[in-house]
């Protein structure tokens, strides 16, 4: 079942989503009244452990959102906290009430800043609306979890996604993965920012950026949350070129902002501009892709390729990705957990790679011991270039701990 | 149903009544404790003189057969579910009593299934008072709402052959749906359109029932080859046109599950085995075909090839993983207690190295061994486990009945016992300070595998110790319970049993090792 946002102020609303296929979520039907208190009633599989928990917590929610008399009713398929919470406050919103206040869910302490030059090798899509996939996500150990409120969120849920992405961002522990948002395009995409750079995610994708000035009223508007919410930690920007215009701007792009930490590009959308149909192996955006990869080095940055779309394909995945390195794409997406550790080996440098670069690295070491301003490899020289590739991939092999 | 039952509490701390059904009971003792000194059960002696020469014991119906057999008030039928949800014959057998009057019937199926809920309406009409055996979905309501008149009775295959041959439940007539049988009452289960694979919970039934009826829909000239049920233990032979839908008894495809959270937990225990050292050559091991456990066999399979280790065996519930792993030649035999697919099926039938066997060679406890103890590795599901390793696998947490033991407490002897299972259901944890009820004891349990780690336990030092440099990765039990309870946002709420118990738990060796409280 899904809701309509369009609800008049002081109607009834619903949130959430109720049903037999239904895991992890919460459905809310709330009626304002003018008095009698706040009237709960709860139909759920774990009514017996947690029935008056859920009880409570969605008066606290309301009483926080300063609602004192209304009907609720609840049908619950075992959604954690963080859901329950977002779901009733969506509901309360949809019906016109608490406007201008946030019930957010409880607070993890926020990890470790985000490196600009992380590794980013996978990074995991979970659709805004879809809960029972956030728990989880991390434990299949990609280097990024991205949670969307674009292209996986009906028009009609988008804000009830914004506001369950930014309990998600308080409360659900995404280990060692990134936490990216990827915002729908502008002026949607901010309220999206006001409602989830609180919460300080690492990165922000941009979706169908086409030229630098998309990037810096972005970047403009990140800026005054974070000086308004006092964050101080970086949040890194990676647009997402999915057109041929894009394409065309991506070097001024790649230099719109210092935040910037990638560039990537989406190749449904991208395709379907040209005109072209999109293949397995992707020869009909080879100047795309190139060119992306070109304007992001030039500029300092990574480079990020699109998803591959076919999560039973897996020699299609493997040999995408290993085209994809060779290209100078540093990672890529992925839509499902199964396609990690296919991702991972297909970026990571060879044993042989990582053995020769071993060597020169050691014979870059000893030379700068002897005071030798020329490396030497056996009777062969070895140029500053080489050096430099040799120092940067072991240090990359190093991260993923192949090294 | 009696109003006031005696407790006594068990070696396990648990209250369990000291009468059930009329019948008084051993409060379990502790694991190998109970060796009972008597001798076996016999069925009575007969006469060639009383079966026809020609071997022909086929009579018209069913209802004639049970005539036949004396059936009277009172008297325990009993049946098989290698058919599963697709048996017909289990209700054909308690319908046919229905229409010759008989009352008060005591059904002892091996287990029972959603599709024989019809057993609700002849328990109302007084047709059956009770069932002891495993009972689900709304036959296991009507039992732990405390509608059934006697208490429920729940043991493990093995020990259902225990009873039998200790002479705990006497059974006066057994039904047998048999997928092929010739008219002198041999009966094999591998051949005909009702195929489901090996016959061995009927074996029992076969071999100390008062009276046998074997019933078929797929009758050949004598001799029926192979045979796993006896004729000469056979009374009466019924044809029939139909005694089960081929649809629901083997399933066609066995699927992998497609949860990487599950999968996550399958690569882990196939890891697990790799990284302690249990898989190597000659070694064994048994799967279930749940979901995690298909994909377990999967994994395995993968690292058995890149190890270039061979099994001597693998204990089914076969499916078709199990005999890619024959096919491949990884390991030598398949010994097979029930068939869950058509590849299993046809496996069955016509590969010598693919063995049926029986709860009496697998799990019987009062026997002279079994081979559940010779068994490396066994990987088994459960419902809860507790801080001490205690397993439930018959209800859920607010108690009601959800599974039957099936041949997971026989299993509990293997040389390694993992339960894996996910961390959380729906927000209900699955590592809890106590188990709702107490189906294995924690000393048998011995590793538990979810998606957030495995725990193993403190008392096997040697698979800790085996495991030491492994990237697995291992944490205390109480660990990925304290993590599990945050997500989850906090303990749940104990839900509040009766006090008037319903059925009971034996053990393997026929003590009571625990109670089911009447709910709602």
């Amino acid at each position: 079942m899904t809701v309509s946002a369009e609800t008049k102020p002081g109607r009834s609303a619903e949130a959430g989503h109720w049903g037999k296929d239904i895991r992890s979520d919460l459905h809310v039907a709330l009626e304002p009244r003018d008095r009698g208190g706040l009237e709960i009633t709860l139909e759920s599989r774990v009514a017996a452990y947690y029935g008056d928990s859920i009880v409570a917590q969605t008066r606290q929610v309301l009483e926080a959102l300063g609602i004192k008399h209304a009907r609720v009713s609840l049908h619950d398929e075992g959604a954690l906290p963080f859901v329950i919470s977002a779901r009733v406050e969506t509901a309360a919103k949809r019906a016109g009430l608490g406007a201008g206040q946030k019930s957010p869910s409880d607070k993890l302490p926020l990890p470790q800043p985000s490196a600009r030059d992380r590794l980013r090798r996978s990074r995991l899509y979970l659709p805004g609306t879809e809960p029972k996939y956030f728990i989880n996500a991390a434990l299949h150990g990609p280097d990024a979890i991205i949670l969307d409120l674009e292209d996986s969120v009906h028009h009609a849920e988008k804000d009830a996604a914004r506001i369950l992405v930014r309990n998600t961002l308080r409360a659900v522990d995404f280990g060692a993965c990134e936490r990216m948002v990827r915002i729908n395009q502008l002026p949607l995409g901010l309220e999206d920012l006001a409602e989830i750079i609180p919460e300080a995610p690492d990165l922000v994708l941009l979706p169908k950026t086409e030229n630098p000035q998309q990037v810096a009223e972005v970047d403009r508007m990140i800026g005054e949350l974070k000086v308004r919410n006092k964050i101080d930690r970086p949040i890194w920007l990676m647009p997402i070129l999915e057109s041929a215009l894009g394409i065309e701007n991506a070097t001024a792009i790649a230099n719109a902002s210092p935040n910037l930490a990638a560039l990537t590009i989406g190749l449904e959308d991208y395709t379907a501009d040209m005109g072209v149909v999109k293949t397995v192996e992707g020869r009909e955006s080879l100047y795309a892709r190139t060119r992306l990869v070109n304007a992001a080095k030039a500029a300092g940055i990574q480079a990020i390729d699109s998803v591959f779309g076919d999560v039973g394909d897996m020699d299609g995945l493997r040999r995408w990705g290993e085209n994809s390195r060779a290209l100078g794409f540093e990672g890529m997406g992925c839509i499902h957990p199964t396609q990690i550790p296919l991702i991972h080996e297909a970026f990571a440098p060879s044993q042989a790679e990582i053995e020769k670069a071993l060597k020169i690295v050691a014979a870059f070491e000893d030379a700068q011991q002897r005071g030798l301003g020329v490396v030497s490899l056996g009777s062969k020289m070895i140029d500053p270039p080489v050096v430099q590739r040799a120092l940067k991939l072991v240090a990359r092999a190093k991260q993923m701990g192949k090294a | 149903m009696t109003d006031r039952v005696e407790l006594a509490q068990n070696a396990a701390g648990r209250m369990v009544p000291a009468m059930v059904n009329g019948k008084p009971q051993i409060p379990y003792i502790g694991v190998g404790k109970y060796q009972p000194r008597g001798r076996k059960q016999a069925p009575p002696i007969r006469s060639n003189k009383d079966f026809p020469e020609n071997g022909d014991k086929r009579v018209p119906d069913l209802q004639t057969a049970l005539r036949n057999c004396g059936l009277r008030d009172g008297m325990v039928l009993s049946n098989h579910h290698h058919l599963r949800d697709g048996d017909r014959v289990a209700l054909m057998a308690l319908e046919a009593a229905a229409r010759l009057g008989v009352k008060n019937l005591m059904w002892f199926p091996s287990a029972s299934f959603p599709s024989q809920q019809g057993a609700i309406d002849l328990m109302q009409k007084g047709v059956i008072h009770h069932i002891e055996g495993s009972m689900n979905g709304p036959l296991g309501d009507y039992c732990t709402q405390g509608n059934m008149r006697g208490m429920g009775v729940l043991r493990s295959h093995g020990g259902r052959w225990q009873a039998i041959q200790d002479g705990e439940v006497h059974i006066d007539i057994a039904v047998i749906a048999a997928p092929t049988a010739d008219p002198f009452g041999n009966a094999d289960g591998s051949h005909g359109t009702s195929a489901c694979g090996s016959l061995g919970f009927a074996l029992a039934d076969s071999m100390y029932a008062d009276h046998v009826i074997v019933v078929t829909d797929n009758l050949v000239p004598f001799p029926c080859i192979p045979w796993q049920i006896q004729g000469n233990n056979v009374d009466y032979v019924v044809e029939v046109d139909s005694i089960g839908d081929p649809a629901k008894i083997v399933s066609g495809t066995t699927q992998i599950t497609r949860s990487p959270d599950r999968l996550r937990i399958a690569e882990f225990v196939a890891r697990f085995l790799r990284d302690a050292g249990i898989m190597k050559n000659g070694f064994s091991f048994q799967a279930g075909a749940g979901g995690i456990a298909l994909a377990f066999v999967d994994y395995l399979r993968r690292m058995m090839k890149d190890a270039g280790v061979k099994a001597r065996f693998v204990r089914g519930g076969s499916t078709k993983y199990l005999v890619e792993l024959l096919q491949g030649g990884l390991t030598d035999y398949i010994l097979d207690g029930q068939t869950f697919d058509l590849d299993g099926v046809k496996s069955i039938a016509n590969d010598p190295r693919h063995v049926p066997t029986s709860p009496f060679t697998s799990y019987n406890y009062h026997g002279k061994g079994s081979f559940a103890s010779m068994v490396d590795a066994v990987v088994l599901g459960a419902t809860e486990v507790d801080v001490n390793f205690n397993g439930n696998v018959v209800t859920h947490s607010d108690g009601r009945l959800l599974h039957g033991i099936g041949g997971w407490q026989n299993c509990l002897a293997a040389g390694c016992t993992i339960l894996a299972v996910p961390s959380f259901r729906d927000r209900i944890p699955v590592i809890v300070d106590q188990v709702t009820t107490l189906t294995g004891p924690g000393e048998l349990i011995d590793v538990v595998v979810t998606e957030r780690g495995i725990a193993i336990n403190p008392r096997r030092q040697d698979l800790l110790d085996a495991v030491k440099g492994s990237s697995l990765p291992i944490r205390p039990i109480q660990d990925i319970k304290a993590e599990v309870e945050r997500i989850c946002g906090g303990k749940p709420a104990r839900p509040k049993l009766g006090d008037r118990p319903v059925a009971v738990v034996k053990w393997v060796d026929g003590t009571v090792l625990d109670t089911v409280w009447q709910v709602g």
